[in-house]
């Protein structure tokens, strides 16, 4: 049996859970109360369009950089971090969760993506969470989804694809739940009735209008409210409000997009906008969820990262070793993880982009471990197939 | 020329093509609508599409540009000008395929011609210079052989440059070859893989692994030249003869290629394959066996002839059958209520810029279409639970509310246009609300919303 065949066996045996092969083995450490994944919640953020580690975190303690990065880095220097990295100013809201441990980063890590920097194929292979020796399109289904198919008593919202953008890393054959805020349905209340007397002998359509319907009735309530966020990140602050909703109910795992990294010109201002949406999107977070937020882990990560010098128009191209942000209550922040390769020319893959140094799907089992209590080969083998774990990270508290 | 018993107008255009109105001169009878697929492309003549030559000149010409700026030369207002004409020039293409859906006289030629794109998907890579390649697929490997051979139409997409870059072809370089000694590099499977698994004998079409890697090591040599054409380079070329599904290709590696492409595309396995693609795409995700093999036969029978197999599919009495299983993907749910307004190809042609981005792509892709990139080489999903969730239904009948107002100066009276777009699909449920509903646009976006209108 070759790796593809294994893994349609997996799946195979998932679409009925009890012929599961892993399933005798499996332990779900957290899920033996009445949800299935117990009370922790997990955010994944798709960062799309390639994020410059070196920039979000600049490794000031490497004396390439500023040489590297001329135009980029002639600004603000950010905020200190722990004396080697500095925090991109455009985060700097962030720096009382930093001091709170509930901020950290990886630094230098990547997919197993190598050489050819196509967005599309990255983000396919980060969201496949498959690695080299499984060619992306051969995997068909996304790991968040992969990890669903292994948790029984998954409901139809116990994971939520948030926000218009479609998020391969949910695809597949297990349930879940989508519905982007800035979708409004500005019905009067005499259309919705005479729409629920059309669909009402169509199962399909009843069931997704009547929750259309409910939820952007929730969203407009909250407008009326005046809890809708406004000004300039408001379609990113809903998006964290829905977010949030959700987890407090009966959602634990929640997955969205950020765009816009693709910074190729003018870095300096282009990556700004980005930046601080995420660290806006970040803090409304943590502030929806309140109490919960000490039960969350947010994951976010991006397809590749970007050549270490700056290009002749003040950007970057597309790279190889990038970064991820974790933030949360779970988490145990406050820490720059990973392994440093330094900036020196010998040192950079291919002689231009950051080495990777670790695989993001390694922080992301590890992870999955700490919350979920998954066994070690259901993560090597089901949701990250081909990956070995490494030594625990101890990334959560 | 006799049509089989209860194939109706309203068939023909619900089920096979994009709503009512059946358009007036549109062939009705099976044998009429494979005469015509083997006649004139008049959709495409009326109209055409930029070729990948021109399109390769602007890419030229853009590349030309940035590697002046490299040099220190001010060159912004250039690059962003041969960077907009590109753009441009795949908004024309999506302009074009709404226009020739909206305004042919033969839909199901269309519908037939979008389901050939699904199945040799090949969408959009690597940004600007990969955007307008799926249009070129289409046009120059897909339209022109609708009405011939599926061996004619494999072969064509197979060679063509969109396939070979979107499958990673060019990357795939025989490890014993001259270039694989040299530099150490070897096998992308992607596209072997796919010609067996998607495009040909289908997942259970009894083909091994030793039979992908094999038929990867024969297309080893196939490569996309700078000018985007498609090059053969012997340097890459996997040496060796190469046994694939137990027939051994040995000879000159261009022809083996060209004679394993014949084999795959005539193997049994192909024919069961395509018949029931078909048959899941235009009636049933649980189609009947016997329409499946009515299909299979004529493909077997006619050795692959495109028309003759559809025919089969329009004379199984399946094709008439009363229920609409299917769901209308958003491509077809735009063109057909389009059709039904009365909006024609030339004005979406003519639509402003901004109201063709808001008003048809940024929708399209919110009701789950983002036209062009789909999920994977698989196409875009049959199954109408993967269309009508709830985001995507919201983004549905946001549409049916808001839109038909901009496109048309007076809407329709909605009882009547409930009538004129479902004829006896609609119910009495939905004539009943669309006559009670509190405006025009209520009830032409509640008869648009309805699943009448989005099921075929």
């Amino acid at each position: 049996m070759d790796r593809r065949q294994f893994i349609k066996a997996g799946l195979a045996g998932a679409c009925s859970l009890a012929a599961h092969p892993l399933m005798s083995t499996v332990t779900f450490a957290a899920s033996n109360g009445t949800r299935p994944l117990g009370e922790n919640r997990l955010i994944v953020v798709i960062l799309r369009g390639a994020m410059d580690g070196l920039d979000i975190l600049r490794p000031f303690g490497d004396a390439n950089l500023p040489r590297y990065r001329p135009k980029i880095l002639s600004g603000d220097k950010g905020s200190d971090l722990d004396g080697f990295f500095w925090l991109h100013p455009a985060m700097k809201d962030l720096m009382p969760l930093w001091s709170a441990g509930q901020l950290g980063f990886v630094h230098a890590a990547s997919s197993p993506y190598r050489d050819k920097r196509s967005h599309f194929a990255g983000q396919d292979m980060l969201e496949a969470g498959s690695g080299l020796d499984v060619p992306d399109p051969e995997v068909r289904d996304g790991w968040l989804n992969r990890l669903l198919q292994a948790v029984p008593g998954i409901t139809g919202d116990t994971a939520y694809s948030v926000g218009i953008a479609e998020m391969p890393i949910l695809k597949g054959i297990a349930p879940f739940a989508a519905w982007a805020p800035e979708q409004s349905l500005d019905l009067s209340a005499a259309c919705k009735i005479l729409l629920d007397q059309v669909y009402e002998s169509d199962p399909l359509f009843h069931a997704a209008a009547s929750q259309a319907m409910e939820l952007s009735a929730h969203l407009a309530e909250a407008d009326a409210n005046g809890k809708k966020p406004t000004g300039p990140f408001s379609d990113d602050l809903a998006l964290a409000d829905f977010t949030a909703a959700r987890l407090l109910e009966d959602t634990r795992i929640a997955s969205f997009s950020i765009s816009g990294w693709d910074t190729h010109r003018t870095q300096a201002g282009a990556i700004a906008k980005p930046a601080e949406r995420l660290a806006q999107v970040i803090l409304r977070l943590q502030q929806g969820l309140g109490a919960t937020w000490g039960k969350t882990l947010l994951v976010a990560m991006t397809e590749f990262g970007r050549t270490a010098r700056e290009n002749g128009t003040g950007g970057t191209d597309h790279g190889t070793g990038g970064a991820m942000v974790l933030a949360g209550g779970a988490l145990k922040g406050g820490r720059v993880l990973g392994d440093w390769p330094g900036l020196d020319e010998a040192a950079l893959f291919e002689r231009r982009d950051l080495m990777p140094t670790t695989d993001v799907r390694a922080w992301a089992g590890h992870a999955l471990r700490g919350m979920y209590g998954f066994e070690k080969s259901l993560i090597e083998q089901t949701i990250f197939p081909g990956l070995i774990l490494p030594r625990d990270p101890g990334l959560l508290l | 020329m006799g049509r089989p018993m209860g194939l109706t107008d309203e068939h023909l255009a619900i089920r096979f093509g994009f709503g009512l109105p059946l358009p007036r001169s549109a062939p009705r009878s099976p044998a009429e609508i494979a005469a015509a697929l083997r006649g004139r492309d008049r959709a495409a003549a009326d109209w055409p599409l930029t070729s990948l030559a021109q399109y390769s000149e602007m890419i030229q010409a853009l590349q030309e540009i940035k590697a002046r700026a490299k040099t220190g030369a001010n060159v912004k207002a250039e690059e962003d000008a041969a960077q907009a004409k590109i753009v441009r020039l795949a908004n024309l293409g999506h302009r074009t395929g709404l226009a020739r859906a909206i305004d042919s006289a033969e839909p199901f030629r269309e519908r037939l011609i979008t389901f050939f794109a699904d199945h040799f998907t090949a969408n959009a890579r690597g940004g600007i210079s990969g955007i307008y390649m799926p249009f070129a697929l289409v046009e120059e490997a897909i339209r022109p052989n609708i009405g011939k051979t599926f061996t004619a139409m494999l072969k064509a997409v197979t060679l063509h440059p969109a396939m070979l870059i979107f499958l990673d072809q060019q990357s795939s370089i025989g490890p014993n070859s001259a270039m694989g000694l040299r530099q150490g590099k070897g096998l992308n499977e992607n596209l072997a893989r796919e010609l067996m698994e998607l495009h040909t004998l289908g997942v259970d079409g009894g083909y091994s692994q030793d039979d992908v890697r094999q038929l990867a090591e024969l297309l080893t040599g196939l490569t996309v030249e700078a000018d985007m054409t498609t090059g053969f380079e012997p340097r890459r070329v996997e040496p060796g003869a190469e046994t694939v599904l137990g027939q051994s290709y040995d000879s000159d590696k261009i022809g083996a290629i060209g004679r394993v492409l014949h084999d795959l595309a005539l193997h049994p396995a192909t024919a069961a394959h395509i018949a029931r693609k078909l048959a899941v795409h235009f009636l049933s995700d649980t189609p009947d066996p016997a329409v499946i093999e009515a299909m299979r036969a004529a493909f077997i029978a006619s050795e692959g002839d495109i028309p003759s197999v559809v025919q089969a599919l329009l004379s199984h009495p399946a094709a008439s059958a009363a229920v609409a299983e299917k769901l209308r993907q958003p491509f077809d749910f735009i063109v057909a209520a389009a059709r039904g307004l009365g909006v024609s190809g030339q004005q979406i042609q003519d639509m402003e810029a901004g109201l063709f981005k808001r008003g048809i792509m940024v929708p399209m892709e919110e009701m789950g279409q983002r036209m062009k990139y789909s999920p994977g080489p698989d196409g875009w999903p049959e199954q109408a639970e993967a269309w009508v969730t709830p985001p995507r239904l919201a983004a549905r009948i946001d549409w049916a509310m808001s839109m038909p107002q901009r496109l048309v100066t007076e809407l329709p009276e909605p009882v009547a246009f409930a009538a004129f777009v479902l004829g006896s699909h609609a119910s009495q449920t939905l004539l009943t609300a669309a006559s009670r509903a509190e405006s025009r646009r209520d009830g032409v976006g509640i008869v648009l919303s309805s699943p009448e209108f989005n099921r075929r």
